[in-house]
């Protein structure tokens, strides 16, 4: 097939506006420049989780003492729980950002109808969107990790290695929360999404290790894609590698693309009628 | 002249089984201001935004710069000024920022939006509001705002759907001669309007649609032409409803329409016919004389007026 054919078939499969192309960055730029109060968000994404480190970590921490890991040795409790708290931000920064951010702009700013007007395509909203809150998402991270590091809850410097965890977590919960708003008709339906990241935070191996569970509930947890951002992330917070952290990043990877496939289709479909 | 810069055959959009551009054929010449008139619902918009390629064919063939939108889209709208029926201006962002923003939207680089953006507040006479943020704009200011954006790319073909619905008169004028200027520049316009004065001072050409279908197509001096008579008389009668009273105007003018409140006839001599009428007894209310127009070319071919 050469390339022209190839081309003309890609365009009867997927309709041109879909496609995503390098345009992708100026979806990025037009978000910049609207995050005039960027910094009071981010000021406000970076407090919390420091809040539930301190009261968490270091108030129930004291109270724990040390807790034994699957390998036999044993960390502070604050240690322990900081990385789970930190994949659990990643999720929740994409989650909003994909979610409510989206529908807004989505719903009310017809931002995306005038984009579409322009060279710019569906695929390039999605992937700009997506990108966007990855960005958000990395700022985050980044700075809950210099906390985690200036609160000596870091074992080595492996522990930035953390920040490809929390960058994959941020891909596959920002492409799913994507696709997922395309599903979305009123703000009710967000009430969902609530129903939806609640459990995840709270029973994927955060607040304490998946061990304590009976096996079949173990089972149940690797279903939670949270479960496997948190092992990641402790991991390399705790400078203690596993081959199963593959296993971990594998299965964000393929949330992130599926995510990203339905996300990129619906999104074409939904704004060109 | 060369190819066509927008040629449709048959072209046909429908939502769902709802058809709202019925199998229409029209070719609009490069350099030319082509008008799509229409009452509401008409399929005006419908078919600017699949000439804009943001709203796939149903059916038939559409060519815009000779390709096809639902194949190269974004190479046809890498092209197009588009000016929506609503604004959908962004909200979050000042005015200057909209338009710098919308620029890089078709990967233009900053050192040649700058000039253009200053230029462009000008042209729509926002530069004192430069600053402020979109949501703090009025209706008309949004309305020009949105005309400027559309023209910071320099498009070869400017798609304005009802770009003066919402300005004042002054605002209105103003941009009739811009919308001159671009098209002395080179630039292709295709404009929707409910304002037939409008139409007659910008268009070369132009279609009335009506339920999807094209019902007549020609400049407007051809149509009114074609479809009405020099003048028109209206007359208003003391009574409650004008219907049923055209019978009273029988033999006068070759024809005569009936609205809720006054009759019109279709005239060679609008004084003549007055004449006439006053010959036959009848005493208007009111009288009105004045040339046929778009107006009446319109109520000729669909039996209504073109504002609802
Ligand atoms: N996205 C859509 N989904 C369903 N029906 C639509 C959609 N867009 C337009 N229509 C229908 O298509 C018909 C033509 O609409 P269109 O907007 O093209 O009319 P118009 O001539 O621009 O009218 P107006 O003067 O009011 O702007 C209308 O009956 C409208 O309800
Ligand atoms: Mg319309």
């Amino acid at each position: 097939m050469t390339p022209t054919e190839s081309r003309a078939m890609g365009a009867r499969v997927i309709p041109s506006v879909v496609r995503p192309t390098y345009r992708a960055q100026h979806v990025l730029e037009r978000n910049w420049i609207a995050s005039g109060a960027f910094w009071k968000v981010m000021i406000a994404g970076f407090f919390e989780p420091v809040f539930y480190l301190l009261a968490i970590g270091v108030g129930l921490g004291a109270m724990i003492g040390d807790i034994t890991l699957a390998d036999g040795t044993s960390v502070p409790y604050a240690a322990f729980v900081a990385p789970g708290m930190l994949a659990a931000s990643a999720m929740n920064a994409a989650v909003m950002e994909s979610t409510f951010n989206v529908f807004f702009k989505f719903k009310y700013g017809r931002v995306y109808q005038a984009m579409l007007a322009t060279p710019i395509g569906a695929g390039d909203i999605a992937v700009g969107e997506i990108g966007w809150s990855l960005f958000r998402g990395f700022v985050y991270s980044a700075t809950f990790l210099a906390v985690m590091g200036v609160m000596g809850l870091t074992e080595s410097w492996w522990a930035i290695g953390a920040l490809l965890g929390t960058t994959l977590i941020g891909l596959a919960f920002g492409a799913v929360g994507m696709a997922a708003v395309t599903f979305m008709r009123s703000w009710q339906d967000f009430d969902l999404i609530t129903f939806v990241t609640l459990p995840l935070f709270l029973f994927s191996a955060t607040f304490y290790p998946i061990e304590v569970y009976p096996p079949w509930l173990q089972t149940v947890a690797t279903f939670s894609p949270l479960y496997h951002g948190a092992e990641l992330v402790r991991g390399f917070a705790l400078g203690r590698f596993d081959p199963s952290m593959l296993t971990n990043a594998l299965v964000l990877a393929s949330m992130a693309t599926v995510g990203a496939i339905i996300a990129v289709r619906r999104l074409g479909r939904l704004l060109l009628s | 002249m060369g190819e066509p810069l927008v040629e449709a055959r048959n072209l046909t959009k429908r939502f769902g089984t709802f058809t709202a551009v019925d199998s229409v054929d029209f070719t609009i010449e490069r350099g030319e201001v082509f008008g799509f008139l229409g009452p509401n619902g008409a399929g005006k918009s419908s078919t600017m935004r699949m000439i804009g390629a943001t709203s796939p064919i149903t059916e038939g063939q559409l060519k815009v710069f000779g390709l096809d939108p639902n194949a190269d889209g974004r190479e046809i709208r890498a092209r197009l000024g588009v000016v929506p029926q609503e604004d959908m201006l962004d909200e979050e962002l000042t005015v200057t920022d909209n338009l710098t923003i919308y620029g890089r939207y078709f990967s233009l680089p900053r050192s040649v939006i700058k000039p253009r953006v200053d230029e462009l507040l000008e042209f729509a006479q926002l530069t004192e509001k430069r600053d402020a943020k979109v949501e703090a704009l009025s209706g008309g200011m949004k309305r020009r705002l949105t005309i400027a954006r559309a023209l910071i790319s320099n498009p070869e073909l400017v798609i304005l759907d009802e770009p003066t619905t919402g300005l004042d008169p002054q605002a209105r004028h103003v941009l009739w001669d811009r919308l001159y200027r671009l098209k002395q520049r080179g630039a292709t316009l295709i404009i929707t309007t409910h304002y037939m004065d409008e139409a007659e001072q910008l268009c070369d050409r132009l279609v009335v649609m009506d339920g999807g279908r094209i019902a007549a197509e020609g400049s407007p001096a051809e149509l009114i032409d074609r479809h009405a008579t020099p003048e028109v008389l209206e007359v208003r009668l003391d009574v409650d409803d004008h219907a049923g009273r055209e019978a009273d105007f029988a033999g006068i003018g070759s024809r005569t329409e009936v609205l809720a409140d006054r009759i019109l006839l279709y005239v060679e001599h609008a004084d003549e016919a007055l004449q006439e009428v006053r010959a036959k007894g009848i005493i208007p209310a009111a009288t009105v004389k004045r040339r046929a127009g778009l107006e009446d070319v319109f109520l000729h071919l669909t039996g209504r007026t073109l504002v609802d």
